[in-house]
């Protein structure tokens, strides 16, 4: 056996003192052992190329809800090694990713599919029969939406097989984040990782960047992070309400919620200078702090919001054409969420409580004692009493932490150089689920490597699964009740 | 159950804007830059840009690209003497050299109406359909594209849309700085809408590649080779600076 090392979210650790597993065998029983747990899940695993020429190592990062930590270690291979897959669902993608970087295959992984290369020549999963049929969708959807390749095998109006083709988005920021720039402009990158997600991105951004310098964030940079999270997380999921009251032909909804949406956003811009959050949060410092006359404005922003909000969401839970059309579709089980290792939003709507706001608390969280809000039928209408519930414990959240805000207290601090030879992750709860960030410096204290990981990375396999059984017209409800991200995945 | 439908609709109260060519916006909103003829650091003026949107020339007088520019607004936090962003919104052009903002000079950004085909005003001056296209876009344009049609904003009110087809619009509106793996796709789309058409470019991405300029798995063919008819700066751009370039275009 070997020594076993657990670090906090957002721990710098020496390089070296990632235990290292030699045989390949232990490495993989050891990884299927330990996330024989419900309370622990796999929140990262990839390869970084190594000093030593034609060596790959592969570093596995696992979440302990229990002990509020995460397990790191490693194992060193040949490139293009032969190795055995693990067994362990949730860490196909992985595997997959692992195999388009360095060529390593993972024997008895069923399907070397390319993760992020949108080869035209893909033999997508076919149906040899007359009964059946085949719908292709995309990569250019009908709506103002991202590119992604939907393949369906249907018999009549019903999905049968749904098979998701990503990576059309790829733009290489993982290159981008390790190239030498300067951090000004890997903050840009890192924000538009995802750019409805600006701020949890940042947020992670800012952490590993802080922590590997040893930098201690002010009070007031903290409580400016958080709130900015949790505005983000009102913003979106008020959004996707309207969308998903629009994809059940439901007017008033769609026009309510999508116009509640506006006043949040134009605080942000008020705040920051952006309706998205970009230029929010930077690393080392507080661009822009809360002032008493924006709190004013903002407890008076949320006051009316809330109002409409709460009018608006308790009229879809009661409405029966809406519900008859979100209930009891798109199901993803607890037994297949946990499965395959779905995170964030998706998980806590089929019963599984993922929620690094609980699990790693970051910022201000630990003072926050956040309950996730978690619902049992894993449908479509799960998801959406998810996001409504959240969008009142945001609320609370926001205005708990406006209250104690410590105006004025931020003293600007010099950055300082980053740890050589060390290695960070940094786990934070975007309004999807967790943003992994995983960083490792060299000898100069350079990023050698930068992993991101999002929520969506987990999740897309849900949807695949959610759909099954559905009718195809029940498609767009299913997608936008998950609302996954093109390019967090295809990065 | 009707009567609870129609208390939230009166519970709105009126939410359109009037006029989206003359409202003003709320905040610190960073539209178009300002730079002075004030002397600083020059050197030290245009390495503060992370983008490189700021140029010296021979004689020292510096300039900014909005195609270039995130709108981080780091340049007038750092030299505020020198540029200050306002809040005008009205910032597209038909013409790419139309985004550089010159020193010492403070005035509307020129469309640039004399590059704009004839064709356009004439066939979309009454109904305007377009494809979105997003080619490895953040989600932060395609965000904003789809806000001009809420009812804040309403961009409908004008018969400009995004419609689902190729084949049911007049002209594609592309959003990121067109990844490898999306140029095929783009091309694709681009051939199926029928003549005469637009290609609008929407973003930082779009407009220069931005953040991502540079990167190996760009394939920015496609703009380069062809004509591109109108210029949306921002990062993202607002709803405001799409509507009224989209309006300017048509004339």
């Amino acid at each position: 056996m070997f020594e076993h090392l657990y670090i906090n979210n957002a721990e710098t650790i020496d390089f070296a003192a990632i235990p290292q597993i030699a045989d390949y065998g232990e490495f993989s029983s050891y990884i299927k052992e330990s996330l024989g747990s419900v309370s622990r899940h796999c929140v990262n695993f990839f390869g970084v190329e190594n000093t030593i020429a034609g060596k790959v190592i592969l570093i596995v990062c696992i979440a302990d809800d229990e002990s509020h930590k995460i397990e790191v270690f490693s194992h060193l291979c040949d490139k293009n090694a032969v190795l055995a897959h693990c067994g362990v669902a949730a860490l196909e993608r992985y595997e997959r990713e692992i195999h388009e970087n360095f060529g390593i295959t993972f024997e008895g992984h069923p399907w070397f599919k390319p993760v992020r290369t949108a080869a035209d020549d893909y033999p997508f999963y076919h149906a040899d029969s007359e009964e059946v049929h085949e719908v292709g969708v995309g990569p250019i959807h009908a709506g103002v939406i991202e590119p992604g390749h939907f393949r369906f095998i249907c018999s009549g109006e019903k999905i049968l097989h749904l098979e998701i083709m990503l990576g059309y988005q790829k733009r290489g920021v993982e290159k981008l984040l390790v190239a030498e720039a300067p951090l000004e402009k890997k903050a840009l990158t890192a924000e538009s990782i995802a750019g409805d997600s600006a701020i949890g991105y940042s947020n992670a951004f800012a952490m590993v960047n802080e922590s590997l310098c040893g930098f201690s964030p002010s009070e007031e940079m903290l409580y400016a992070r958080t709130i900015a999270g949790e505005l983000e997380r009102i913003t979106i999921h008020t959004g996707d309400l309207s969308a998903i009251c629009g994809d059940v032909a439901y007017q008033l909804g769609s026009a309510v919620f999508g116009r509640l949406r506006t006043p949040i956003i134009n605080f942000m811009q008020k705040w920051c200078g952006n309706r998205l959050g970009k230029t929010m949060v930077r690393p080392f410092g507080l661009p822009y702090a809360l002032t008493p006359s924006l709190r004013d404005d903002l407890l008076d922003t949320l006051a009316k919001f809330e109002k409409d909000f709460r009018e608006m969401s308790h009229k879809i839970r009661r409405f029966p054409s809406v519900l008859s059309r979100l209930e009891k579709t798109g199901v993803v089980t607890a037994e297949q969420a946990r499965e395959i290792g779905a995170v964030g939003m998706a998980a806590k709507s089929s019963a599984l409580c993922r929620d690094i706001r609980l699990s790693h608390p970051y910022f201000k969280y630990d003072s926050l004692t956040h309950e996730p809000i978690v619902k049992h039928h894993g449908d479509v209408y799960s998801r959406t009493c998810v996001r409504i519930e959240e969008v009142y414990q945001s609320l609370e959240y926001v205005r708990s932490l406006v209250a104690e805000y410590p105006f004025g207290t931020h003293k600007a601090q010099p950055a300082q150089n980053m740890r050589p030879n060390s290695f960070c992750i940094a786990l934070t709860e975007g309004w999807r689920g967790e943003i992994c960030h995983c960083a490792l410096t060299d000898a100069d204290g350079k990023f050698v490597s930068y992993k991101v990981c999002d929520p969506s990375f987990h999740n897309w396999m849900a949807l695949a699964l959610a759909v099954r059984g559905n009718e195809i017209s029940d498609f767009p409800i299913c997608n936008k009740s998950f609302n996954l991200s093109y390019c967090g995945h295809d990065l | 159950m009707i009567l609870d439908s129609i208390k939230i609709l009166f519970h709105q109260g009126k939410q359109f804007i009037d006029d989206p060519t003359k409202v003003e916006v709320p905040g610190i909103f960073r539209g178009r830059p300002v730079i002075s003829t004030a002397s600083v650091d020059n050197e030290a003026l245009k390495g503060c840009c992370p983008l490189g949107a700021i140029s010296i020339d021979a004689e020292g007088k510096a300039s900014l690209d909005m195609g270039k520019c995130a709108f981080c607004g780091l340049c007038a936090k750092k030299f505020p003497e020198k540029i200050t962003f306002t809040k005008d919104y009205k910032i597209a052009s038909a013409k790419r050299e139309n985004l550089i903002i010159h020193e010492g000079v403070d005035a509307p950004v020129d469309f640039g109406n004399e590059a704009v085909n004839p064709v356009i005003k004439k066939t979309f001056g009454k109904s305007l359909k377009l494809r979105q296209v997003s080619a490895g876009g953040d989600n932060s344009c395609e965000w904003e594209l789809g806000a001009t049609g809420n009812v804040n904003f309403d961009m409908g009110r004008y018969g400009i849309e995004f419609v689902a087809s190729p084949r049911h619009a007049d002209g594609v509106v592309i959003t990121g700085p067109v990844s490898k793996n999306m140029a095929r796709a783009l091309e694709i789309c681009y051939d199926a809408i029928p003549e005469p058409k637009i290609i609008v470019l929407a973003g930082v991405d779009a407009i220069s590649g931005g953040v991502f300029e540079g990167s190996e798995d760009l394939d920015r063919s496609f703009i380069e080779t062809h004509h591109i008819d109108l210029y949306i700066p921002g990062n993202p751009t607002h709803p405001l600076t799409i509507i009224n370039a989209l309006l300017n275009l048509r004339g």
